[in-house]
């Protein structure tokens, strides 16, 4: 348990959007495929997904309909809208520039000034 | 509109859809999660369980996704009522009480508010009332003569036409036995245009339509007769009906809701003046020394103040004054707004009805104080809860919202019932008959603005009284409410709610005070000394005018009841009186000394009711002759002039009753008259007034039609009117005769003080009932509050006393001074009453013993539950708590 971390704010949102990207998957799914996508290093807690899933289809970055999961029960399965598809795009290069710039930030010595 | 319907279904219909969706994904999570778990190992038992606890709280999950669809105003007040209904039904005696007190208050309010509005803030239901105005004298309510009356009408400068009227009952020949009494207004015939009122059918009579004495036998029936006299026939104009023998044409049909100028008195029908001859037998157009018209009014021209008015009004009168000295007695002016018995009853009336309207604007201001420390302590009891909110993120506007859709909750509920229980009570009101005899109404203002007026005061009592508990729930500081248990609340918001409470005491001790006082002077009306002995009487009313009778024929006739009802096993004693004492009043005579020649209104002694009665009347009525002898037989028209005078009289002409017997005074008229007796004093017109003069004379020396018998019985005096009315029978069947105890006869006189009674008691209850609440919720909050002190006091040994004392002390030293308070303004307030109901005074160890009783009581009542919470602490228990 302590392996993982906990998710900054708002970063929950991105990668949902990550994990739909890879194919159209159910609420259970999307947990499954994050903590295989993240090594397990990514702990989600799991009734705090699906207020992110609606807000995200209410925003117009998923659309959703019910089907069959592949242990045949029924389930709803989630997939990227082109609004979606744009911002995760956005959203990814948005966190990678962030994430370079922290981390030069952190790297920095003192002889580097 | 519409559109808007759809759209609103249509989210209705959406949100019912994501509730299903996120109920069934939560499931469908679930079973998958469970599943895996499964093939992990774990019994299908356990798995389920484990998927469940690591899913997390799924109502505040819920709760997140509705707030993350939500957005929707419409969405998140569903949610707020939604779950508001959640609260409050979990806390059933907390609701119930809120809302029962709000409805009492809200109904209270529409029912009072509904009543003022029809008698005092709506004016006459005719138009342009705000400048109709009725003439009185300088003193008051007072009768006109018919030529005093056309004299003021032709010759003022200040009206638009002047109308006049008197009241009458005369018999309606209904074609089958016995006739019936209605009642009629007999009205100068420019009334109706006077008064600017539209026929409902047909056409009114007109001043053209009169030609001298008896030249218009037409009849005007009023909306309420025409339904129910005559099946509301759409062609009854042209019909011919019989008034006391003679024939009257009906033109037409006055409109519903016109009552005339009063607004509490519905007649049955409309007559010309000029054919009153033809109903009582007398001709009063031109006798200016009877005063027969009731009441004269009309409308202010444009541009005339009421100052100019009088003015103009007093030049007409002194110019009457100089011409008729001794007929015109009245010749300064004053101006009246009609509806209410112009200045006689107009005041008092109106006095009390604001009076009602304050204190129940008193008791919806007591119950929103009460519902405003029931919601903080039921807030207070959910600190926990609310700080748990807080502290998990929700955000304070969130839980403002919840606290106020609560508290909008309860108040609509409240006045919705209210507002239910108050329809009933006007509905009851409205077809309230108070003195069966008399066809008086109550005119109610019940109609869409009051309930609109009790609706909007319910919501705004609810955000009032949300507020405060509001105030409280934010400044919450989460940390120390869930380290112990309790809202650190400062000290001086709870004295303000103290205050409150006090205040609240105060107006219930006013209000308990009040109908003490009230039902204490109606206890009193009825057991004092009017002059008379209501008790074990019967009275009865005839009219001989409506019969035919005219001249000698009414004595004859008057004799031949007497001695039939004298004759009658049963019967005590029997007398007859021209007007009843209390029944309106009888006619006034100025009284002179034996020497005075010049017999001037203005040097009069006294002016004294003068009744003209039989020779046994003191005997039936039970009054008591103070000196002298009653009347004989043989007082008639053959032997000298012979009066009973009563001793405020005697003691006005003469100095005392002791000396009046035998002495001489004379009336207006010259009449010299000796008094033969003297009779204890009486209420003569109405149960407040201050002792009058009041002058009896013989009925064989001076004829009078009005007769009314006396007959006091030796047993139950109800026995006797079957017999009384087969004698009554026997004698004259077309004779009209009303016969009732003169208990029941009473009531009329006895009608505001009633009122007064049940609408102080009522309000008193309710202020009662409200006070209790109050107490009990100060006290339960203080002891709750104060649970662990008190838990340490026991442990330290403090005895039953003492904790009570801790406990309830502050609740019962606000009790003291809300009631001594209170009590304080009912000294106050009694002085209002005193107009309406008999020797209504505060002063009386009586009176003032049941209220502190009755406060202590409630008191005791009120803080019964908190104090046996409060005996009960176990330390241990409380230890064990925490």
């Amino acid at each position: 348990m302590s392996e993982q971390a906990q998710l900054l704010p708002g970063t929950l949102d991105l990668l949902v959007l990550k994990a739909v990207s890879l194919g159209p998957l159910h609420g259970y799914g999307v947990l499954l495929r994050i903590a295989q996508i993240s090594g397990q290093a990514l702990l989600v807690e799991q009734g705090a997904l699906y207020p992110a899933l609606f807000r995200l289809v209410r925003q117009g970055l998923l659309k959703a309909k019910w089907g069959l999961s592949e242990n045949n029960h029924r389930a709803k399965f989630y997939e990227l809208t082109a609004i979606g598809r744009k911002r995760l795009r956005e959203e990814t290069e948005g966190w990678n520039r962030l994430a370079a710039a922290i981390g030069s930030a952190l790297a920095a010595k003192p002889e580097e000034l | 509109m519409s559109s808007y319907l759809r759209s609103v279904l249509a989210r209705l219909l959406n949100r019912a859809r994501v509730e299903n969706d996120m109920d069934a994904e939560i499931r469908s999570h679930i079973l998958h999660r469970a599943e895996d778990l499964v093939r992990s190992g774990m019994s299908p038992a356990e798995a389920e369980r484990r998927a469940r606890i690591e899913f997390g709280g799924q109502g505040r999950f819920k709760d997140e996704i509705r707030d993350a669809m939500g957005g929707g105003l419409l969405e998140s007040l569903a949610q707020d009522v939604h779950f508001s209904l959640r609260v409050l039904r979990r806390s059933p005696g907390f609701t119930a009480v809120a809302v029962l007190t709000l409805a009492l208050a809200i109904g209270a309010n529409a029912v009072v508010f509904a009543v003022l509005d029809g008698i005092v803030l709506r004016p006459l239901n005719v138009p342009h009332p705000q400048d109709l105005f009725n003439i009185e004298s300088r003193k008051g309510l007072v009768y006109m003569s018919y030529p005093d009356y056309a004299d003021l009408r032709d010759r003022n400068r200040s009206f638009d036409g002047l109308a006049a009227f008197t009241l009458d009952q005369v018999t309606l020949d209904t074609g089958s036995g016995d006739p019936a009494t209605v009642w009629a207004v007999d009205t100068s015939g420019n009334y109706f245009d006077v008064l600017r009122v539209q026929p409902y059918l047909g056409r009114f009579f007109h001043a053209s339509d009169e030609h001298g004495i008896n030249s218009a036998p037409y009849t005007v029936l009023s909306y309420t007769f025409w339904k129910n006299h005559f099946q509301a026939d759409p062609n009854i104009a042209g019909r011919v009906i019989r008034l006391s023998r003679h024939p009257f044409t009906i033109i037409g049909v006055a409109p519903p809701d016109f009552y005339g100028a009063w607004s509490f008195f519905s007649p049955d029908l409309f007559l010309p003046f000029v054919n009153q001859e033809q109903l009582t037998g007398a001709d009063m157009l031109h006798a200016r020394a009877t005063h027969s018209l009731m009441m004269t009014l009309g409308h202010l021209k444009a541009g005339v103040s009421t100052a100019d008015a009088v003015a103009d009004l007093d030049s007409i009168g002194a110019y009457l004054g100089r011409t008729y000295p001794r007929e015109s007695t009245t010749t300064s002016f004053s101006l009246a707004r009609p509806g209410l018995f112009g200045s006689f009853a107009g005041p008092a009336i109106r006095a009390f009805a604001t009076g009602l309207m304050m204190l129940a604007g008193l008791i919806l201001l007591a119950a929103c104080a009460n519902l405003g420390s029931l919601f903080a302590a039921h807030a207070a009891d959910r600190a926990r809860d609310i700080a748990l909110r807080l502290s998990l993120g929700a955000s304070p506007v969130r839980i403002l919202r919840q606290l106020f859709t609560e508290a909008i909750l309860i108040s609509l509920a409240g006045g919705a019932l209210g507002l239910w229980g108050s329809i009933q009570l006007l509905h009851i009101l409205s077809v309230w008959k108070p003195v069966p005899r008399f066809p008086l109404v109550v005119p109610l203002g019940a109609d869409e603005r009051v309930y609109a007026a009790a609706l909007v005061l319910a919501f705004l009592s609810g955000m009032l009284f949300a507020a405060i508990p509001a105030r409280q729930a934010i400044r919450i500081d989460p940390y120390t409410v869930v380290k112990s248990g309790r809202a650190a609340t400062g000290r001086q918001r709870w004295n303000a709610r103290e205050v409150l409470v006090t205040a609240q005491i105060a107006i219930c001790a006013l209000l308990v005070t009040s109908s003490l006082v009230a039902v204490r002077g109606l206890a009193k009306s009825l057991r004092a000394d009017f002059g008379f002995d209501p008790r074990n009487a019967m009275v009865m009313d005839t009219s001989f005018n409506q019969a035919g009778y005219r001249g000698r024929a009414v004595a004859t006739m008057q004799d031949r009841m007497l001695k039939a009802v004298q004759a009658m096993p049963g019967v005590e004693a029997v007398g007859s009186i021209d007007v009843l004492p209390l029944y309106g009043g009888a006619p006034v005579s100025y009284v002179f000394p034996d020497e005075t020649t010049e017999l001037r209104a203005s040097e009069a002694t006294a002016s004294a009711q003068t009744f003209k009665i039989s020779p046994d009347y003191f005997h039936a009525a039970g009054t008591t002759l103070v000196g002298g002898r009653p009347f004989t037989s043989h007082d008639d028209q053959g032997s000298p002039g012979v009066a009973v005078i009563n001793r405020n009289l005697a003691a006005k002409l003469f100095g005392s009753a002791t000396r009046a017997g035998g002495r001489y005074f004379k009336l207006q008229d010259g009449t010299r008259l000796q008094v033969v007796g003297v009779v204890e004093d009486g209420k003569y017109v109405s149960l407040t007034e201050s002792p009058a003069a009041a002058l009896f004379l013989p009925v064989l020396q001076s004829p009078s039609m009005g007769t009314t018998l006396v007959i006091r019985s030796r047993s139950d005096p109800r026995q006797l009117a079957p017999a009384l009315r087969s004698v009554m029978r026997n004698l004259d069947r077309a004779l009209p005769v009303y016969i009732q105890t003169w208990e029941q006869a009473f009531d009329l006189v006895l009608f505001p003080s009633h009122v007064a009674t049940y609408a102080l008691g009522v309000l008193g209850a309710l202020g009662a009932m409200l006070s209790v609440t109050g107490i009990f919720g100060v006290a339960a909050y203080s002891v709750s509050r104060r649970r662990k002190e008190l838990g340490i006091r026991v442990a330290l040994g403090a005895q039953r006393k003492e904790i009570l004392n801790a406990a309830l002390g502050r609740a019962f030293r606000l009790l003291a001074t809300g009631s001594v308070a209170g009590l304080l303004f009912g000294i106050l307030a009694s002085r209002v009453l005193s107009n309406i109901v008999y020797q209504a005074t505060p002063r009386d160890p009586l009176v003032l013993g049941s209220v502190a009783f009755t406060m202590l009581f409630l008191g005791l009542a009120a803080a019964w539950i908190p104090a046996r919470r409060a005996l009960s602490i176990d330390p241990l228990t409380l230890l064990r708590e925490d």
